[in-house]
Parts: structure tokens; sequence; C-alpha cells
């Protein structure tokens, strides 16, 4: 008897390091994803300790003012594009496909180049730091001239934003394809989980926001190099128009770094609250609104350039309006958790965490939204607070509780429960106890990006750094926790949890190679 | 577990209370404790503290709500205590209170916010003009009418910086010239800039503007008092960023005049 080619690969999976670098499948490229992020998250967390070190007592102790600026840029944009936006690939690339029960996303080669163009081009970041010069220095945000004035390392910089982008935009195209084409007969767009939902709306959100990014970097590379005035004022530029098309970007782009942590969440709290989750249309419509509105917003991160009275206006009404759709998500939680029937397993906690905390993030959000008051909030520490309870306990959280979640799924074996909780609490604790204090500081009148301050703002920093000492080291019990659970501990059923909804729980744990090579039946 | 929840909220309500109690003390005593913005000395500057002191109450009731509705839930809720699950998944009535609500808290607040802002962008009719122009690393003024003009810059020493020599009581926050103006007067401040984008921001004095390269950006002040007023450039402009502080002296209208006559004589 003859077996063809075809049969003989779809049986075995591949072993060695080639099967990693030229994997098509799924759950694969997911696992590149995920733990491309994890190292990313803990390089970009050592930067914020070299911050937070500096920052410990007013004075230069630890590193140089310039070495200082490359650390506060190269640590955000780390963090925003080397771990959330991978992490959050890395969960659509795991789940996406069977969740609606599809057997692999719709361009499977495309999803290893997008893959394996990250690690090339956060190389060339990291590489950023080493030549003449350094690394950039003008904060993530690179606003001209100061970028300009940059060495190399802006330039760098520049080509790692742009391979970036385009691995998001591949990936983009990747997600839309599969979602809208390769769904089981019977699961409706309005049958789909809420997590696909916000995939497939963050998926637009990256294929309209990151060309406008490209643009603008693609502009400062020639302002640099090539004899455009873009943005030099002597040449009849506008450095300002920077800030517009960056922003126009940026504000889709914070977007894009949490409504995939919404979808999420919007799996586990019904799970363990054992009841659906409440509103799901209104879910829907509030994320699309909220992804339509971030169009039209972007300039609040503007108000102090000297706008036009009406456009400070306008931007602020639009602005206020984004909080009613976030708002009812918040709600809409809430109620899923009214009148449930609650377990608090680490997944469940990261998902209320996130709730309450980046409602706080939200609220002094709203704050900034209100002009006149911005003038005193900008760019101080008051910003930077809220970022980092939006960011941090949005997104990361939301991660953590993804990664507590579906783990059993991924490996096999239950996690660890003593050590999710011990990682949960000093999280939560030292996270609170870092970024807190900031938002005095802001009011105190500390401005950002800063790396020597004023005697009246030392106890608060004093107080940040010890909790952000503490925030730091205990990512490391996750990294101990996914390795565990990877290499053995209790057996997980395909289940895992008590009667949770998905597809993806009608497959077992760990999850076959190749799933759904059958369309599900979805009733 | 129930032992950390009632810990949780107890040292959380804790926090509340004491802030709002705090945020309740008036400006003077609290720019002490580093908790709110600084006591406010121009009109500008009070309508600021006064719009940030509401939105920061509504906000912080909001949180309140929540966090005791989340709170409340995680207690009553659970199913270690035998609650069961309900079934419901929707409530119209519920999504259209949560959705109105909200908005007309929006209104309440955008219409002080509003005139807050029609307010700081009139900058007609002001009795007199400086020109600060933003450079890496210091400020330079110019009295446009008057023919006064000098560079201002940092005087912390180094050894301060470093550590080798105890800080002073306005490290990082003094300079040689200060810039000086009259009381109670409405001062129009042009910005710009020499090289990159910095931005000028005396906290007390009431908001910042940027200071951007080949463009003028005007706010505008009245001092209610006089006294000495610090704050710092606000926009990332490079390596000594932090190391450009600003300097204000508002004086009466005869300090002031007789200051004048002594720049001009400066030559």
């Amino acid at each position: 008897m003859t077996t063809t080619v075809a049969d003989h690969h779809h049986d075995e999976v591949p072993k060695g390091i080639t099967r990693w670098l030229f994997t098509t499948n799924h759950k694969d490229i997911g696992t590149l994803y995920l733990w491309f992020s994890f190292t990313m998250f803990l390089i970009g967390g050592a930067m914020a300790l070299v911050i937070r070190a500096e920052l410990f007592q007013p004075g230069l102790q630890v590193v140089d003012p310039h070495f200082y600026n490359q650390m506060v840029t190269v640590h955000a944009l780390i963090m925003i594009f080397g771990a959330v936006m991978p992490g959050f690939v890395g969960f659509a690339n795991w789940m996406i496909p069977m969740m609606i029960g599809a057997p692999d996303m719709a361009l499977p080669r495309l999803n290893n180049w997008s893959f394996w163009l990250l690690p090339f081009a956060t190389s060339l970041l990291i590489l950023s730091l080493f030549v003449p010069g350094g690394g950039p220095a003008a904060g993530w945000t690179i606003y001209p001239p100061l970028s300009v004035q940059g060495g190399m390392g802006v330039d760098l910089t520049i080509f790692t934003i742009h391979i970036l982008g385009m691995s998001s935009i591949l990936g983009a195209i990747n997600i839309i394809a599969t979602i809208m084409n390769m769904r089981a007969p019977g699961m409706t767009l309005m049958k789909m989980p809420l997590f696909v939902w916000t995939w497939v709306i963050t998926a637009f959100l990256l294929i309209a926001a990151m060309p406008v990014l490209a643009g603008a970097v693609t502009m400062l590379l020639t302002d640099r190099h090539f004899g455009t005035a873009f943005f030099d004022p002597a040449g009849g530029g506008d450095p300002v128009m920077f800030q517009h098309i960056f922003w126009f970007f940026g504000h889709p782009e914070v977007y894009i770094l949490i409504l995939p942590a919404f979808g999420i969440i919007s799996q586990v709290i019904p799970t363990f609250a054992r009841k659906p989750l409440f509103g799901y249309t209104s879910m829907v419509f509030a994320t699309a609104g909220i992804a339509f509105l971030s169009f039209i917003v972007w300039a609040h991160h503007m108000y102090t350039v000297g706008m036009p009275l009406s456009g400070e206006l306008f931007f602020m009404y639009s602005t206020m309006l984004i909080a009613i759709p976030t708002g009812v998500k918040i709600f809409n939680w809430m109620a899923t958790m009214w009148r449930g029937s609650m377990s608090f397993e680490t997944p469940m906690l990261y998902a209320i965490a996130t709730v309450a905390l980046f409602t706080v993030g939200g609220l002094t959000g709203l704050m900034m939204a209100i002009t006149p008051a911005d003038f005193q909030y900008h760019d101080t520490y008051f910003i930077v607070a809220h970022f980092h309870y939006v960011i941090f306990c949005g997104s990361v959280l939301g991660m953590f509780a993804g990664v507590y979640y579906w783990l059993p799924k991924w490996t096999g074996h239950m996690y660890n429960e003593t050590l999710g909780k011990w990682h949960f609490w000093l999280t939560i604790i030292a996270f609170n106890v870092t970024f807190f204090p900031q938002h005095f500081l802001g009011f105190a009148g500390m401005p950002r990006r800063i790396p020597d301050y004023a005697l009246q703002f030392a106890e608060f920093n004093v107080v940040s750094s010890i909790g952000g000492f503490v925030l730091g080291y205990s990512q490391l019990i996750l990294l101990v926790v996914v390795i565990k659970a990877i290499r053995g501990g209790k057996k997980a059923s395909a289940e895992v949890w008590d009667n949770p909804e998905g597809l993806e729980w009608s497959v077992a744990s760990p999850a076959p190679y190749h799933t759904f090579a059958t369309a599900p039946e979805v009733r | 577990m129930i032992i950390n929840r009632l810990k949780h909220l107890l040292s959380a309500g804790t926090a509340l209370v004491s802030m709002l109690v705090l945020w309740a003390v008036p400006a003077s005593v609290q720019a002490e404790w580093g908790l709110n913005l600084q006591r406010p000395v121009t009109e500008i500057a009070r309508v600021q503290y006064d719009l940030h002191m509401l939105i920061m109450y509504i906000v912080t009731v909001i949180g309140i709500i929540v966090f005791a509705i989340m709170f409340y839930s995680i207690f009553k809720f659970r199913k270690s205590k035998g609650a069961q699950p309900a079934k419901f998944s929707h409530s119209t009535k519920a999504e259209v209170i949560w959705t109105v609500i909200p908005t007309l808290i929006l209104i309440v607040m955008a219409v002080p916010s509003t005139k807050a802002l029609l307010l700081m962008e009139d900058t007609t009719e002001s009795d007199m003009v400086v020109k600060v122009t933003g450079y890496q690393w210091g400020w330079h003024y110019d009295y446009m009418e008057e023919d006064v003009s000098f560079f201002s810059k940092l005087t912390t020493p180094q050894s301060q910086i470093t550590g080798t020599e105890t800080k002073g009581e306005n490290y990082l926050l003094e300079v040689d010239n200060h810039l000086v103006l009259p009381v109670g007067q409405k001062v129009r401040i042009l910005l710009t800039a020499r090289d990159v984008i910095h931005a000028w921001w005396v906290p007390q004095l009431g908001g910042k503007k940027d200071a951007i390269p080949g463009f003028i950006n005007e706010m505008w002040i009245r001092a209610d008092e006089t006294g000495t007023f610090r704050g710092q450039c606000a926009e990332l402009c490079g390596k000594d960023h932090g190391y450009m502080p600003i300097v204000v002296d508002v004086v009466d209208e005869s300090q002031y005049q007789a200051w004048l006559d002594g720049q001009r004589n400066k030559g």
C-alpha cells in the first residue's frame, strides 16, 4: 500500500530547529509569537529597571542623561511593538482557527514570514543601542526636529518600524481573510466568540493605521538624509505635521493594543462566572464604535502645540465621547459577574484585575480629555501613570489572563495554581506601588522623560522604584509557571474548566497538531 | 481568601477616603503634601485647578461605585458560598441607563471645560508682551517693547547633580536670570524655539504651551500675587531636557520698573 507524501506529513509533528524555522502551523507560529513576546517583555522590563534605578534618588547615579533617554525610548518601543502587539498576534494564531472551527489560518506561509520578520526587526532596534551616537533618544514618539538630530540609531529604528509594520499588516490581512472565509458552517458573525470579533476589528485598525506610521517615519528618514523639509521650518516644513501624522496612527494604535485584551477578558469572565457574557450584541457594537471613534481623537495627544480653539474643542468632545462605549464594555463585564457563581482561579483573578485597574486608567484618561486641565497634566508623570494603567493593566494583565486560561489547552497540563496566585498578587500589588504614586508626581509638577528631579518629588519616586523592582522580578514567576506546565503537571481534560464555551474546548488537551481538518457543526 | 478581600477593600477604602479628605482641604495646605496640583496664583491656574477638582471628584465617585459593585459581586456571588448562576445575558433597560447617565455626566463636564478653554485662548487686550525662546538647553527672554533681553540657564552646580555636594533647596529649579513680571497685568507670552520643540511650563501660573522652532505660539497669564514661581521644560528636547528650568519673579509695579531700568542700563 502506498501512502502519499501529503498523508505522511499530515500525521507527524516535525522535529528539530527546522520545525520552528519553516512551520506553517498556526499553533507553532502562535507559540513562536508568544515566546518572542515574553522575551521582549523581559528585555523591555530590564530597561524599565534602569529607568527606575536612576529615578530612585535625585541626582545622577546610574547612567548619563543621553543613555537614560535611550532607555526611555527603547523601553517603550520594545514593549509596544515587541511585547504587546506580537503577544496578541500569538493569541490570535493559536486561538482564532480553533475558535471558528478552521484547520489553520488562511495564508499559512505568509503567517510564517510575518513572524520571522519580528526577531530580525527587533535585532536592528537593539543593535541601535550599540552604534555610534547610541539608540533613538527622542521618546518612542520620535518627534522632529529632535529626532532629526539623532545619529544612526534613529535610522535603524526607522527600519525596525518599517519591518514591524509590514509584519503587522500581513498578519492583519491573514486574520481578516481567515475570519471572513473560514468559519465553520453555522458560525455566523454574531455567533463568533468575542475574542474573534475584537481581533477582526483590531486587524482593520492595523491595516488603516500602520501605513500612516510608515509614511511618517519615511518622511523623517528623507528629512534626515535626502534633503526634504517636511518637518523643518527653515525649508517651509512643519514639525507639528509630524505629530498629526504620528498620532493619527498613534491613537488607533492604542486601541490595537487593548481590543484583543478586551476579547480575552470576554472569554474568561463568563467561564469563571458560569454565566453567559452580558450584552454580546452591544459588546460587538461598542468595540466597533471605539474603533471608529479612535480615528477622530488623535490631537488629544497634542493639546499644547498651539491648535486653534475650534480644534481643541472638537478633540475634547470626541475624546470624551469615547468614554461611552468603553464604559458600556466595563458595565457589561460587571453585569456578567453579577449574580454569577464565581470561582477565582488565576485567569479569573487576572480578568477581574484587568477590568478594575483598566477602569482606573480609563478614568484618568477622562480627566486628560478635558483640554484646560490637560494643560497641567500634559508631559507629566500623570500621563505616564495613565498609560501604564491602561496598557499594563489592560493589555498585559489581559494577556496573563489568557495565558493561564489557555495554557492547559496548549500544553496538556494544568499550571501550578499556587505559583499562579503568587505571580498575580505580587504583580498587582507591585504594579500599584510603582504607578499609583506617579499620579501624584504628575500633579505635583514632575515632567516626564527626565533622569533627575527636584527634591519635592523624591519620596514618591523612592516608592515607585521599589515597586518597579518587585514588579520586574515577579515576572520570572510566570516563566517558571510556563516551563513547569510544558514539562508536566496534572493532566488537563479537553474542557479544562467548568463547562466553558467555545470550540477550542471540544478538542483534546494538548490540542492536536492539526485540528478541525473537518469542519465542526455549529448550531 | 475572604480575609484577603476584606483587607483589600479596607485599604482601598482607606486610601480613597483619605484622598477625598485631603483634596477637600484648601489648596494652600495641600501643596506641601504633594498630592495635588500646585497652588494657583493666576485666574487661569485657578480655573484649571477648579476644573481639575471637579473632574477628579466625578471620576473618583465613579471609581468608588465601580469598585464597590465589583467587590460586592466578588463577596456575594461566589461558587464556594453556594451561589447559583443566573441565566440572564440581556437587559435593554440597564444598557440604556448606563449609556444615558454617562452621557449626561459628560455634558456636565463639557460645559465648564468649554468656558475655561475660551477664557484661556483669549489673548486680546494684554498689557505687555514677552517673547520666550527655548533652546538646547535653556531659555531666552525678550521684553519686546522694552528692549530688554537675556538668557536664563540652570545654576545648580554639577557637584550637586553627581552627589559630591548636598543638594540645595531649589535643586534643579534655580537659574541665573529670572523672568520678572509685574503683578496684576495681563502678560501675553509669545513662544518659539531655536532648535527643537520645547515647552514652557510654570504650574502655578497656569498651563503650558509648546515652543516650536519656526512658529510662534501664544498664551497669557495675569498673576494675582507677588512671589517666586518655578517650572520646567515640558517637552523632551535632548539630553538636558531635565536641566532647563524656569523661574518667574512676580513683583509690584514699581519694583518691575526699577528692574527694567536696571536691565537697560546693563546694556
